[in-house]
């Protein structure tokens, strides 16, 4: 499945025979280009964030993440993550549960269907919400009639980012369960066990490291995400502002580095979150190994 | 044997059923407000929106800048990938780990830190200017910034193919009397092709909708340095949903053709590597 | 507890996996479904288990109709082919385990529950290990965890899929043997799928012969292995030879074994044929000869080291070759 890839273990050990030994000088030159293009790409950026952030000194850096209006976009920040990480992690589940285990027709177009998001622009992830509640939208008069506030507003958001990350969990989930088989769920069910113990006492436990792995991955999206929930957002500050966006405001107004500041915040999340994936990596590796 | 296990594992109804449900109004249901609105477009309201010089040097940009993107991360993606899987080296599992830093980096925070480095005086941009090279506000920051986002993608897709490899191909081009450039392009590239390809179609696509990290290192300037996923958000912030809607519903388009590529690519790659037909 | 099987089909798809088998099981016996791979016979223990559900035709349990039920209630004891034992549990929880998802009212307390998993653990020669995981132990083991798994919630019938396929073959025969023992003690009704003559014919009160998702021959082993009913049967309980024959104008073919052929240089009369030798293996203390007939059909043999000896037999040699037992299908019973 497209971007499969990205969710794939770490590498294990280089296991290369003597045979194939590439000529010293070539593997010299090799890692140098290498270790030279992740260093200029990836390492520099990195450190940008950090010397940018702290540019101005440490108290300034402390106040611009302090800062109330900072405070809103961390709390909206958390309040979206915090919504549409269960959401789509149950639908995760549900979703590999029905495609791992059964056979039915459309089942190779619902898998499709989960890839969608990853194939689609942020910003027209967004642009479709608009369609369907902005004021000229499906249901614009409908919810002003009604004056519920959907676009501009935090549910908006919250639909964007949940619409953005929802394949995560599903795509991590299917070919795990998929590799382990349903042989522990019938056994499970031979002994007598219901339908929710079975998943209770068999299936959760066995998944788990693989729902860790996915709603890790589905976190650090939706609290990055910024394409999609710039659109919907209305960029009103203090109150449908995440910290991408507060970070985007910041930028564009020449505070740079009060900008930095909050953006080393996203990128600190981010550093945790390559740690715990490689942690859950390790465990999983660990599982199937053995 | 796989075979239909409906009716004796529990759940299939609710687990199914939720699913669908979930995903008609996630994803459907957005999803068809665009092409139906689109579909009320006069041909010519559509035609104009789409094939406006603006909009063409817009796609100009946006498939040129990520096609330059997906082939740097080809080449040095497959390098990179060469190098953890068979070389040991310090650190080798740190940069491993770090490869995937892009993807877990919010694109706003890439955006701005990229543009600080490129402008005139970044760390970076101020050793390009003395060459003559502009990197902030042109096609060539735009390209640097989707290359960023792409690393993950080929490297990704490649690992597991060469991890999975089969040393004793080698061995065998070896005592055959091959030299190791000669194994590597007799051998093992055309093995590493189908993931190579994928890869890069996937960094592809990626960069095509990529919006956060370089709409502050393009500059946005219309006919120059707009990328469309821009120009689409242009035209909503003026209330010409018709003009945004149209354009979008192009580059849907183009995604769900690049995806269904993909997606071909990789059954492809799967049946070269296990000799057997995909699975599901 | 009787098991009866009745009438059922059973496709995949475009396969058929059964077609019309009917099976009655007596209580407390030892039953082998055998086969080749893709007969059916596992198909066939999935349907008794409630793990598949017949297309058509009914399962019933004592008399009782129990087609409809789910696998849960029908309290059958299932060991899988690869044990399918919970990867995250104990060996003593793995065992529990049936007995903890009773519903409150039957489960029994705790200590109850201990009691009769270590009763399990010693009945299966495993006490002391019901700490480890699943992965610390050797196959074998596994496979005693599996069936004290099944056992613990008093089954009424056990089924067993290949239950020492993957085990190598010293361990298989030990495990054989013990499982007959077991067997003998405990008296449940028991059915297991096997694709190994060897040990159907060994550990079974009968034998069921499945081939293609029909049952060719249910009969004890001494019946299916000197009385086989179809030329099927006899190929798959053991090695066989082929001849056509022609007796009083019908036509058919004659099978017999290896190893209960006459092989002599005088001309034997009766059922002898000649023929000559291809080709001469010694194997220790048995020889096995490749002969080649008149009518060019190759014959395997199999005999003493001694008698090949006494016979000097060499490649070209002209021999005479009388089968002591022939078994005669004829093409006209056989086809229907």
């Amino acid at each position: 499945m497209t971007a499969a890839a990205l969710d794939r273990p770490a590498t294990a050990a280089p296991r290369v025979r003597a045979a194939l030994q590439d000529p010293p000088l070539v593997r010299t030159a090799l890692i140098a280009v290498a270790l030279g293009f992740v260093g200029l790409f990836l390492l520099l950026p990195l450190v940008a964030v950090f010397t940018e952030a702290l540019s101005a000194g440490v108290g300034a850096y402390f106040a611009a993440i302090s800062e109330p209006i900072a405070r809103k976009a961390i709390e909206l920040t958390l309040l979206v993550a915090a919504i549409s990480v269960p959401a789509n992690a149950v639908f995760g589940v549900a979703a590999a549960w029905a495609i791992a285990r059964f056979e039915f027709r459309g089942k190779r177009l619902l898998v499709t269907l989960i890839d969608l998001p990853f194939a689609v622009s942020p910003v027209i992830s967004g642009l479709v919400f608009v369609l369907l509640f902005g004021a000229q939208g499906w249901f614009g008069p409908w919810l002003a009639a009604h004056g519920v506030r959907i676009i501009f507003a935090v549910p908006g958001i919250v639909l964007a980012t949940t619409f953005i990350t929802f394949p995560f969990v599903a795509r991590e989930l299917i070919p795990l369960m998929q590799e382990q088989g349903a042989e522990e769920e019938e056994a499970a069910l031979s002994l007598g066990a219901s339908g929710w113990q079975m998943f209770r006492r068999v299936t959760l436990p066995n998944i788990r490291f693989g729902l860790l792995y996915g709603v890790v991955l589905l976190n650090a999206r939706a609290m990055g995400e910024f394409g999609a929930v710039s659109v919907v957002s209305g960029h009103i500050r203090g109150v449908t502002n995440t910290m991408p966006l507060h970070v985007e405001i910041l930028y564009n107004e020449y505070q740079s580095a009060a900008a930095f500041a909050v953006a080393s915040l996203l990128a600190l999340l981010a550093l945790v979150t390559l740690v715990a994936k490689r942690a859950l990596e390790w465990r999983m590796r660990r599982e199937t190994g053995s | 044997m796989a075979s239909a296990r409906n009716r004796v594992l529990p759940g299939f109804g609710l687990t199914l059923g939720f699913a669908i449900l979930y995903l008609s109004l996630l994803v459907l249901l957005p999803l068809s407000a665009l092409f139906l609105r689109t579909a009320s477009l006069s041909l010519a309201d559509f035609a104009a929106a789409v094939a406006s010089p603006r909009a063409l040097a817009a796609y100009r940009l946006s498939f040129g800048a990520s096609f330059a993107a997906a082939a740097v991360n080809a080449v040095f993606g497959l390098v990179l990938a060469w190098v953890l899987v068979r070389y040991r080296f310090p650190g080798r599992e740190l940069v491993d780990a770090f490869v995937d830093l892009p993807f877990a980096l919010p694109t706003a925070v890439a955006g701005i830190t990229l543009t600080t480095l490129l402008a005139p005086n970044g760390w970076v941009g101020q050793r390009l200017q003395p060459l003559g090279i502009e990197a902030a506000y042109t096609p060539l920051g735009v390209t640097l910034a989707l290359t960023f986002i792409g690393v993950p993608f080929v490297v990704r897709t490649v690992q597991p193919v060469l991890e999975d490899l089969e040393v004793e191909a080698e061995e065998a081009a070896a005592s055959l009397g091959a030299g190791r450039l000669q194994t590597f392009r007799r051998v093992l590239l055309p093995t590493l092709w189908p993931a190579l390809v994928t890869g890069s179609a996937l960094a592809f696509a990626r960069a095509l909708g990529e919006y956060g990290s370089v709409v502050f290192i393009s500059g946005n300037m219309p006919l120059r340095t707009e990328i469309v996923p821009l120009l689409i958000v242009t035209k909503l912030e003026q209330y010409d949903y018709a003009g945004a809607t149209a354009i979008a519903s192009v580059m849907l388009v183009a995604s769900f053709a690049l995806l269904f590529a993909i997606n071909s690519l990789q059954a492809v790659g799967r049946r070269r590597l296990t000799g057997a037909g995909s699975e599901h | 507890m009787s098991v009866e099987v009745r009438q059922v089909w059973k496709r995949f798809g475009e396969f058929t996996a059964l077609r019309d088998v009917s099976l009655h099981v007596e209580p407390g016996e030892l039953l082998a479904l055998l086969g080749p791979s893709g007969s059916g016979k596992t198909t066939l223990l999935r349907l008794v288990a409630g793990l598949e559900r017949p297309d058509s035709g009914s399962i019933e349990f004592d008399g009782e109709d129990a087609t409809s039920r789910s696998v849960r209630e029908r309290r059958v004891g299932f060991v899988f082919q690869h044990y399918a034992l919970f990867r995250h549990m104990t060996v003593f929880e793995n065992v529990a385990f049936g007995l903890r998802v009773q519903p409150r009212a039957r489960r029994g307390s705790d200590e109850d529950i201990r009691r009769r998993v270590h009763e399990l653990l010693e009945l299966v020669q495993l006490e002391g290990l019901a700490r480890r995981m699943p992965t610390q132990l050797s196959g074998g083991q596994r496979q005693r965890v599996a069936l004290a798994r099944a056992l613990a919630v008093r089954p009424r019938v056990l089924l067993l899929d290949e239950p020492f396929g993957a085990l190598d073959a010293r361990v298989r025969r030990d495990l054989r043997r013990w499982l007959r023992q077991l067997h003998d003690e405990l008296g449940i009704t028991s059915l297991f799928v096997t694709h190994d003559q060897e040990e159907a014919l060994e550990l079974a009160d009968r034998v069921v012969v499945v081939n293609e998702g029909r049952i060719e021959q249910v009969g004890a082993p001494d019946e299916v292995y000197r009385r086989p009913a179809t030329p099927f049967v006899f190929g798959f309980l053991g090695e066989a030879n082929w001849l056509p024959t022609n007796i009083d104008g019908r036509k058919g073919s004659a099978g017999f074994r290896p190893d209960e052929i006459e092989i002599s240089r005088a001309p034997l009369d009766g059922r002898a044929f000649a023929a000559r030798v291809q080709r001469v293996q010694s194997l220790g203390p048995r020889a096995k000869l490749e002969l080649v007939a008149e009518s060019g059909a190759l014959v395997q043999v199999e005999l003493a080291a001694e008698r090949a000896r006494e016979l000097a037999l060499e490649p070209g040699a002209e021999v005479w070759a009388a089968p002591r037992e022939l078994q005669v299908f004829f093409e006209d019973r056989v086809a229907s």
